[in-house]
């Protein structure tokens, strides 16, 4: 008999008044009577609905009920069979778009924490277990993988355990790509990328750090060092800025430079040898998950007030409902249906302003949210001394323009069929780089695709 | 981790370094530059390329001990090794087809110039090399630029060698006595690139200068580097750092590299404190 509670079992939290001052992670977890307790709110339904909107397809009634019947390294298990990064993607998935938003306890009540759930297991498995991994048997052929983000350790994941001898680039110092440079400490912690990262080590992938792949090397020279096939995840990660006047003005970060400081070079730390200036009053333009990051790590360094500034209607937001919630408590101050218009400068080339306009909602677009209307005459000023621009990015060019055979959209993303079929023979694609700035599974399951594909591909 | 194979002190505050770093040596070439982690806490910071030997795998950087991070790299002996290396970064300098070129240099700027001006003389122009310091004791390079130069001019602030003067004047001096360029090249301080740029816009002669302001990625990422070039804004790691100097906002570029000077000022005090205790 299932536990009927309509809804989801609490989880502790950092209390939003200390947690706004620190970078600890926010979202404390599950004990263990409590997963149990969240697991047999589970119905097992036949047809698993949630297991169908997952990018990555996990089992998951199978994994919560052995969940629910503590056997949580079966559990783990399963999870395993379909994710190579659990205790990621149970923290930061838009679980109320995909598993959760299908799940059928949802329709009276809330539905099952199935990420929570994910994150205790993965948690749970990463405290107590030390058993290693056995390595699988090679298959004698070579793959490179562009790109440490989500996508390429997914797809670098799945082609190890199938026997394929893997090598990771990455640009950076750092593996893990958008999960060590972009999400802030407090949402996801750097051991735990690491040590999800370790894990696939301890498979047998290889990762080489400082290599730009379009500089260092290239894509056919890749080919002539006998790798078979390519894999590109090398993201969205070219920082789009409004081409409003004042952009160019000290204070102005993009939020990939302003989440770069402080997560990948550790600037929050009091001693950091990478520097990051941070205003007083900061104004984060935009309304997505990095915006919610970069103002939220705007307060916890010592910002007084941080504004969210978004030119659609709060129900429009694209951030996680979950990452709104705890901004707002934390004390973000979010303004809407508000549009800059310049950001204005003191005569030593600081910000010392953000001027906005309001804005009215009308048709809807083609993204199917309305459009928003400037309304005229509602210019007005905040006076910030900050300004983070968190409205998007787009494709690096490098591998494009390095490598002959590589087909673009007009967006500057690399042209790869469902699988990640790109139109130069041996190179697939998938993730950021191919869709365009999204998330870290929907990355994940492109990641995934690419390695079947491979796969096919290589034991033609 | 990338070896330090040679280490030589070319004025009390410019080092020369040579490192074991094979993946960008194949490809590097005038113009680029690379991104370096001294030890697993410091960090990036972009230098660049003064040389490169493909056979033995290494790139030769020269840097002014400017701040904590050149402190610390200082600090590190032949042998030892650095953290991170990466590269080649940026857009190599356009040489090809040009005839006759003044190459400008200021400070350890030098640095820099130096090897565009030897891939010029090695693709057979004729490199007029202008380089300027403060005072004689800061001079680097000054026999190697001979070797490769048809003609070199020492300018230093204080007349203590070569000329007195700014190398505008010099660059001036010789348009202006009939001497004609395909272009000038210019690389050192950003304040001096703004008044070559003018001369060479005086006489109509077509002129780069090497931008370096603030990067972390080096690879297009943070735009933390984002200059405003003939009114757009580019980024100099990846669209640069060579740019048309009549199309540079060199005032903002200016503004820009200050934002941190207060922190760099802190850092070095630190570094300094910690050597003082070390000499201890």
């Amino acid at each position: 008999m299932p536990n009927m509670q309509q809804n989801k079992t609490q989880i502790s939290v950092q209390e939003p008044n200390v947690r706004n001052k620190n970078f600890d992670e926010v979202c404390l977890g599950y004990t263990l009577d409590e997963a149990i307790n969240e697991a047999q709110r589970c119905l097992n339904c036949k047809n698993k609905p949630c297991s169908s909107a997952c990018p990555v397809s996990i089992d998951i009634p199978a994994f919560i009920e052995k969940l629910a019947n503590s056997d949580i390294e079966g559990a783990y298990e399963i999870i395993a069979k379909s994710s190579s990064l659990p205790a990621v993607c149970g923290r930061v998935c838009p679980q109320e778009n995909q598993c959760e938003g299908k799940c059928v306890r949802g329709i009276k009540g809330e539905p099952v924490a199935i990420g929570r759930l994910e994150r205790f297991v993965a948690d749970y498995h990463r405290k107590n277990l030390t058993l290693k991994p056995e390595m699988p048997k090679l298959n004698g052929h070579k793959v490179a993988i562009i790109g440490s983000g989500p996508s390429g350790l997914a797809c670098s994941g799945d082609l190890v355990k199938k026997g394929y001898d893997v090598t990771i680039f990455e640009a950076l110092h750092v593996a893990g790509g958008v999960l060590s440079y972009g999400i802030p400490e407090f949402r996801l912690p750097k051991n735990i990328v690491q040590s999800e990262i370790y894990h696939l080590k301890e498979l047998g992938v290889k990762i080489v750090t400082n290599a730009v792949i379009g500089k260092s090397i290239t894509i056919d020279e890749l080919f002539t060092e006998g790798f078979e096939a390519v894999f590109i995840g090398s993201g969205a990660g070219l920082p789009r800025f409004m081409n409003i006047k004042g952009e160019a003005l000290n204070g102005v970060y993009s939020a990939n430079e302003f989440l770069t400081r402080v997560n990948l070079m550790k600037a929050y730390k009091e001693d950091s040898k990478t520097p990051i200036k941070c205003g007083k009053i900061v104004a984060v333009v935009g309304g997505g998950n990095v915006a919610m990051d970069a103002a939220r790590s705007a307060l916890r360094l010592g910002a007084d007030q941080v504004y969210i500034v978004y030119r659609r209607g709060e129900a429009e937001l694209p951030a996680r409902k979950e990452e709104i919630e705890h901004a707002k408590e934390e004390g973000i101050i979010f303004k809407t249906l508000t549009n800059p218009t310049e950001i204005l400068g003191d005569d030593k080339g600081n910000v010392c302003g953000i001027k906005c306009i309001e804005m009215g909602l009308g048709e809807p677009d083609s993204s199917g949210r309305r459009r928003p209307v400037v309304k005229e005459n509602s210019e007005f000023t905040i006076d910030v001394d900050t300004v983070i621009m968190a409205i998007g990015t787009s494709p690096n060019p490098l591998i494009l323009k390095t490598t002959n055979g590589l087909s673009a959209n007009d967006h500057g993303c690399i042209v790869a069929d469902e699988v990640g079929k790109t139109t130069k023979e041996g190179v697939y694609a998938g993730g950021d780089t191919v869709t365009g700035a999204a998330t870290v599974i929907l990355a994940m399951g492109a990641g995934k695709k690419a390695a079947d594909a491979i796969d096919k591909f290589l034991s033609k | 981790m990338y070896k330090i194979i040679d280490k030589i002190s070319l004025n009390p505050t410019v080092t020369k370094m040579v490192i074991e770093a094979p993946l960008v040596s194949k490809k590097a070439e005038p113009g680029q530059f690379v991104i370096l982690r001294v030890n697993n806490d410091s960090e990036r910071i972009p230098l660049t390329i003064h040389d490169y030997d493909r056979e033995k795998g290494t790139i030769t950087i020269i840097y002014q001990i400017v701040g904590g991070s050149t402190m610390e790299l200082d600090k590190k002996c032949i042998g030892e090794y650095i953290e991170d290396f990466v590269g080649p970064l940026g857009m190599p300098t356009k040489l090809d087809g040009l005839k006759k070129v003044a190459v400008i240099g200021g400070g350890v700027g030098c640095a820099i110039s130096y090897p565009v001006a030897k891939k010029l003389h090695e693709l057979g122009a004729t490199v007029y090399s202008i380089v300027g310091f403060r005072n004689k004791d800061l001079i680097i390079l000054k026999d190697e630029f001979e070797k490769i130069s048809d003609k070199f001019i020492v300018m230093t602030d204080d007349g203590s060698f070569g000329e007195k003067g700014l190398v505008t004047t010099a660059l001036e001096n010789l348009i202006t006595s009939g001497e004609n360029y395909d272009e000038v090249i210019a690389i050192g301080p950003v304040i001096m690139m703004k008044f070559v740029t003018e001369v060479a816009k005086k006489y109509n002669i077509k002129i780069t200068v090497s931008m370096n302001p603030i990067m972390i990625d080096g690879t297009g990422m943070c735009g933390g580097c984002r200059l405003t070039v003939g009114g757009e804004t580019k980024f100099a790691c990846v669209d640069g750092p060579d740019f048309d100097g009549t199309k540079v906002d060199f005032d903002e570029a200016m503004k820009r590299g200050g934002f941190y000077k207060e922190f760099e000022a802190r850092e070095r005090e630190k570094e300094c404190n910690l050597l003082k205790k070390e000499v201890k």
